[in-house]
């Protein structure tokens, strides 16, 4: 049975670490509205691109190979979570166990093999 | 500790909640001084490097460089962009700090001194080390500037691709020690190799994921020769550029915090943690904290040493690293321990 009581200084540490970045952020902000050093303009308000105004808006196209590690990840980080209750019960499964994962990772392998294949791990 | 905040006539409610938030301090305060001194430490390592002198003004030796520069930073001006999405902009280093000082919960400092002793460990620092990302990702879409969104890409896709190798190095650590509790896997490198060297490291099977999981983590927290997402030849200052004032610094502090707790994660995992190089008796007159903070150093010094001495890798260069070398190999690793061990009869 696992002690669910233990989670209960993470939430707090949740609670403290929030507030103790979140005055990081809005102290200075006040502090420096107090000491005059607060005045925006709009040259200074405006995005940086090498000192001259922006060419274009910068939510522009980027490249689908991002795209593609995105999902080519979201495949093996699942993967990853299956192995790990797998990883801690292997003494339990055995021999089956070890088997079965094994069939899986073989078949994942074919997959990943394939993605080698048609070029998707290409970024030359 | 609750015992002592008991001994003071407290009930054992209030006792537990004063104990634990002032060990939740007793974490995130020295490690916001220790970030602030290892930064002049590894000024002072790179400037060695470089046959130069470092910080040496402020106070002595330089030692409050870190300080000066943290107040000079208190006093600046927080700019937020004309053109950025403002909520988002400002809970983005928020997100950073947040999630770098939040893993160190479930780090054993010494045998039992740990603030929150779950038996999923391991899992819940994967879990808040991949939230990290959101807090890069987030500031580079808010700021809504060029180099910030290019780099925020860069450090999405460079993250989640050596997390996939980091997650299947844990898997075959996890193997070995039967358990995701991080202070049970320190336990189960007690006499590990030849019944008295207290490390994973030296296990032949498990040397090799050991040099892996180090270059991973460099990726991992966007270190040189990996730190291609503030290549300042080409991007600027990365996700950072538009930030200014403590929102800027919250970046360092964050990124230094994680390095740090990567360091950690080294000791922890294949260097004995707290418990002294070898298992002979004189040792553990040492406390075991200090054992983990020399451990923490060691690998920081490795650290810095990398940054100091390796050129920085290309983009595709970084990619075919995580995706074509380190993911075969570690998925062949976990092949092989579980292998290993299902022979040798480990879980029998």
């Amino acid at each position: 049975m696992t002690d669910l009581s233990q989670y209960l200084p993470i939430l707090l540490f949740l609670v403290v670490a929030l507030a103790l970045s979140s005055a990081f952020v809005f102290l200075p902000m006040g502090v420096s509205r107090l000491t005059g050093t607060y005045k925006p303009t709009e040259a200074k308000l405006a995005e940086y691109e090498c000192g001259f105004p922006a060419f274009e808006d910068s939510r522009s196209q980027f490249d689908v190979r991002f795209y593609l590690v995105a999902i080519l990840f979201i495949i093996f980080d699942l993967e990853a979570a299956f192995l790990f209750p797998w990883a801690v019960s292997l003494g339990e499964t055995g021999w089956i166990g070890w088997g079965t994962m094994m069939l899986f990772l073989f078949e994942l392998v074919i997959g990943f093999i394939y993605a080698w294949k048609v070029g998707a791990l290409e970024w030359e | 500790m609750t015992s002592f905040f008991q001994s003071l006539g407290m009930s054992y409610e209030a006792a537990w909640f004063t104990a634990t938030i002032a060990g939740i301090l007793l974490i995130a305060l020295p490690l916001m001084l220790a970030v602030a001194l290892i930064i002049y430490a590894e000024r002072k390592l790179w400037a060695a490097f470089a046959l130069r002198r470092g910080p040496n003004v402020v106070g002595p030796f330089g030692v409050l460089q870190s300080f000066a520069d943290g107040l000079k930073v208190f006093l600046q001006e927080t700019i937020i962009p004309s053109a950025s999405n403002r909520g988002l902009f400002l809970i983005a280093p928020i997100i950073t700090f947040t999630v770098a000082l939040m893993a160190w919960a479930v780090i054993p400092f010494a045998d039992g001194v740990v603030l929150s002793n779950i038996n999923v460990g391991l899992l819940y620092i994967l879990a808040i080390s991949s939230l990290g990302v959101y807090g890069v990702v987030i500031a580079g879409w808010a700021s809504n500037s060029k180099y910030p969104f290019y780099s925020a890409m860069r450090a999405a896709a460079q993250m989640i691709s050596y997390e996939v190798s980091i997650g299947f190095i844990l898997i075959c650590i996890v193997l070995w020690a039967g358990t995701f509790n991080v202070g049970g896997i320190v336990e189960g490198q007690r006499s590990h190799i030849f019944g008295f060297i207290n490390a994973y490291a030296f296990n032949p099977l498990l040397f090799p994921i050991a040099i892996m999981f180090l270059i991973s983590s460099m990726a991992e927290t966007a270190r040189a020769p990996f730190d291609l997402t503030e290549a300042e030849s080409e991007l600027v200052a990365g996700y950072q550029t538009e930030y200014s004032s403590m929102a800027f610094a919250l970046f360092w502090l964050g990124e230094y915090a994680n390095v740090l707790l990567m360091c950690a994660l080294n000791a922890i995992l294949f260097w004995g943690g707290y418990l002294p190089p070898v298992d002979w008796a004189p040792l553990y007159a040492v406390p075991g904290i200090i054992w983990f903070f020399a451990k923490i150093l060691l690998m920081f010094f490795v650290f810095a040493w990398v940054k100091a001495t390796v050129p920085r890798y290309r983009y595709d260069q970084l990619m075919r690293l995580g995706w074509k070398v380190f993911l075969p190999i570690s998925l062949f690793w976990v092949f092989l321990v579980s292998g290993y061990l299902m022979f040798t009869g480990h879980f029998a």
